[in-house]
């Protein structure tokens, strides 16, 4: 009796509650959807109302509010109360054990994508999913690795990060066209003078934490930004360098001529085998990336990073030198966006301020959070996740159909991102994998849960 | 009671906080193989003395002097103080002036290892791995500032196994050895408690500085710190500061008694001189010394 009376009652609120929201979602899309400012044949600047799109969107939000409140949450209600305390951790093991065949399948994955990708679209058609999907992927998985290091490890919070990416990508261009060094060597010179920048940028904000931090570090991203931009006997302004030396197979071009890559392996020629190369290239850069990090984290360096992050002053009281520990961690972070900066470069052939937008940190910093501080492979599902799904949204041109021609998926980006970071917080607040995976261990390696971990103010 | 036994002097040690004198012309020594206890009431700026020796703190005025070795180092410590310099090693004698030191170096250098009054582990690693950034500095240096342990040559891994090795040894020392894989974290406060002073110990400390380490602990945890401490001593040749204010802690096992009271030291001896003192008790009772007869009196004691 009592169970049911309890059911009526939900399925009341449950429906004044999908009305109130559906009511929200009318007010809030009104201007934003249910409107449209459209020219008219005379020139004229007119609204248009979409009323169906309105419809269906608020609709939409009721039928999401109302299977939240009847199916979803009652379930996993009804999952808590027959759960038993520690469970948690127990799934987090399991997650564990997962996570260890997931590793050599996604690396193994990662190793034949091309050939999946050639074998199911084609010669012609692969190319953009190697480019596209495949490298731009990867970009961002390394940067997410990168900044890993200094949000994730060491706990200091990097809104700039984007800074040091296009100190790698600039370093490239001007480099190669001033002076035509090869990839290969302007590679590591360009994670170097990246490095250089980050301990620059380490040297005033040693003594902020937290919130003043992420300030200081935004404003350093801007600056730089803002010199590429109004330098422009240097880096051509928004016009930004274009012709930058694409990379060469080990000093074989990639191009249609005799000495070209096709031609001296005796192939046909295709802009797929630059494609390809590249794609092979950053994903050696990125397993780099992920081997250092991994490495480091076992070592003194990266425990001092971790403690760092726990508790600063216990560090300084064990005889840890935390100026060197944090520069340590920006300038290694900023080492590996240098990388990727100079692969960006050498890839597109043409790079301008507009790439190096603060959107872009905060892409970053948003793969790293959604990922779990700290978990490499938390970031790496965090990248596929966004910047997959951001190049999906051109691919759904079915929706069309559905919305009408004008109707563009890509438009809505921001707006999906924001959606999935909302609910992602509130499942999983410390991102995908929040356990910790201790360094070192004496008996046994037990995953520490997330709620002894600390985030880091600083 | 020979000069050359200290292992820490401090001299006219004055720390201002704007217009609050928190510490006033403070001096006192603390001797080798020795447990000092720094006792005294609520606000009477123990925490400060204890901030300033290890670095936390500059202080407005004053010389904090630490040897470590040969005792003949004390004798350059006149010239050391004209000097510029921090410190002064020679044929195993070492003196430093800690005031001048950062506080990583305190540690680094001089060896002088804390703990703090709200405890301060790394909360997210595991007990373990507590220990072994303890010993961070003398690692770095066997991973070649990580060079070395990127490649993962032996010489690192034998580093690290001997750090593990002191590490277990400290375990058991402290009865953790079966949690060593657990988040420090997760363990018991007595037990957090003692874990912390072992890593403190885990940075090998010439003197080890205690800031109340039996708060928050029942009678028996605070009889086992006890043992804990005296072990530490006996068996470690390190000497240790000890703020607190359990006096069953410090009346059985310290050997010299520093007190404090509104930042002035009101007295300086053994447990026995210091227990009978009429300054301590009237600090203590919160009266002036001629009312001391009749409020003890009144209250019985």
């Amino acid at each position: 009796m009592a169970e049911t009376a309890q059911a009526r009652v939900d399925v009341g609120r449950a429906i004044r509650d999908a009305l109130i929201a559906g009511l929200v979602a009318f007010g809030i899309l009104l201007p934003l959807i249910g409107l449209r400012t459209a020219v008219n044949i005379r020139n004229e600047l007119i609204l248009e109302p979409r009323p169906f799109l309105l419809a269906v969107l608020v609709a939409l939000v009721v039928a999401l509010s109302l299977v939240m409140s009847l199916v979803v949450r009652p379930a996993s209600q009804r999952r808590a109360a027959a759960r038993p305390e520690g469970e948690s951790v127990k799934a987090a093991e399991r997650r564990a054990a997962i996570a260890k065949y997931i590793v050599p399948f996604a690396l193994g994955f990662a190793f034949l994508y091309p050939v999946f990708a050639i074998l199911f679209t084609g010669m012609q058609g692969s190319v953009k999913w190697i480019d596209n999907f495949g490298i731009q992927i990867l970009i961002y998985i390394m940067l997410g690795w990168g900044l890993n290091i200094v949000v994730g490890l060491a706990g200091l919070l990097d809104l700039g990060y984007v800074a040091f990416y296009a100190v790698g990508a600039y370093s490239y261009a001007l480099l190669a066209k001033s002076f035509g060094f090869s990839f290969w060597i302007l590679l590591p010179l360009s994670g170097i003078l990246a490095a250089f920048w980050g301990i620059l940028l380490g040297f005033p904000v040693l003594r902020l934490r937290g919130d003043y931090l992420a300030i200081v570090t935004m404003a350093f991203g801007e600056i730089i930004r803002l010199v590429l931009i109004n330098w422009v006997d240097l880096t051509n302004g928004y016009a930004g360098i274009s012709g930058i030396p694409r990379p060469t197979f080990f000093g074989i071009p990639f191009n249609a001529n005799e000495d070209g890559f096709a031609a001296t392996f005796g192939l046909e020629f295709s802009p797929i085998y630059r494609t390809i190369f590249l794609y092979y290239v950053i994903l050696c850069l990125s397993l780099l990336t992920a081997f250092v990090t991994i490495r480091l984290r076992r070592l003194p360096i990266g425990r001092a990073w971790e403690a760092l992050r726990e508790d600063e002053i216990a560090c300084r009281a064990l005889g840890i030198d935390t100026t060197k520990t944090k520069l340590s961690a920006f300038s290694m972070g900023a080492m590996f966006a240098g990388f990727a900066g100079s692969f960006f470069a050498a890839r597109q052939g043409f790079i301008s301020p507009e790439s190096f937008t603060f959107m872009e940190s905060a892409m970053i910093l948003a793969i790293v959070v959604l990922g779990g501080m700290g978990s490499p492979l938390g970031v790496a599902i965090a990248a596929v996740a966004m910047i997959g799904g951001t190049e999906l949204l051109r691919e759904l041109d079915f929706l069309k159909s559905v919305f009408g021609n004008q109707f563009d998926p890509t438009q809505y980006r921001m707006l999906l991102f924001g959606a999935a970071m909302v609910l992602i917080m509130i499942w999983k607040p410390r991102g995908l994998i929040s356990t910790r995976d201790p360094t070192a261990f004496l008996h046994e390696r037990k995953t520490i849960a997330a709620k002894f971990v600390k985030e880091g103010r600083g | 009671m020979s000069e050359a036994g200290d292992v820490l002097r401090v001299d006219h040690l004055t720390m201002r906080f704007g217009g609050l004198v928190a510490v006033h012309d403070l001096s006192f020594s603390a001797r080798h193989g020795e447990i000092t206890a720094l006792i005294g009431p609520n606000g009477a700026g123990k925490t400060t003395v204890f901030n300033c020796i290890t670095g936390f703190y500059k202080p407005t005025e004053g010389r904090i002097a630490l040897q470590s070795g040969d005792p003949s180092a004390w004798q350059r410590l006149d010239r050391l103080t004209a000097s510029s310099v921090r410190s002064h090693s020679r044929r195993g004698g070492s003196l430093f002036l800690l005031e001048r030191m950062p506080d990583h170096l305190v540690a680094k250098q001089a060896r002088v290892a804390r703990t703090f009054q709200n405890i301060r582990l790394f909360r997210g690693m595991t007990v373990l791995e507590n220990l072994l950034v303890a010993q961070h500095n003398p690692l770095m240096l066997a991973s070649g500032f990580s060079v070395f342990g990127i490649l993962g040559l032996p010489r690192f891994t034998h580093a690290e196994d001997k750090a593990i090795d002191n590490a277990v040894r400290w375990l058991d020392t402290i009865g953790l050895t079966d949690r060593a894989d657990d988040p420090a974290g997760d363990l018991p406060y007595g037990d957090q408690r003692r874990l912390e002073i072992a890593r403190a110990m885990c940075t090998d400390p010439v003197l080890l500085c205690l800031d109340e380490p039996a708060a928050g602990l029942n009678p028996r945890e605070s009889a086992e710190l006890g043992q804990l401490l005296l072990s530490i001593r006996d068996d470690h040749n390190t000497s240790i500061l000890l703020i607190e204010h359990d006096m069953s802690v410090v009346m059985q096992i310290s050997d010299h008694v520093v007190v404090l009271d509104y930042g002035v030291k009101i007295s300086d001896g053994t447990r026995e001189h210091v227990k009978n003192d009429p300054n301590v008790i009237a600090a203590y009772l919160g009266v002036e010394q001629e009312e001391v007869a009749a409020v003890a009196t009144e209250v019985g004691l």
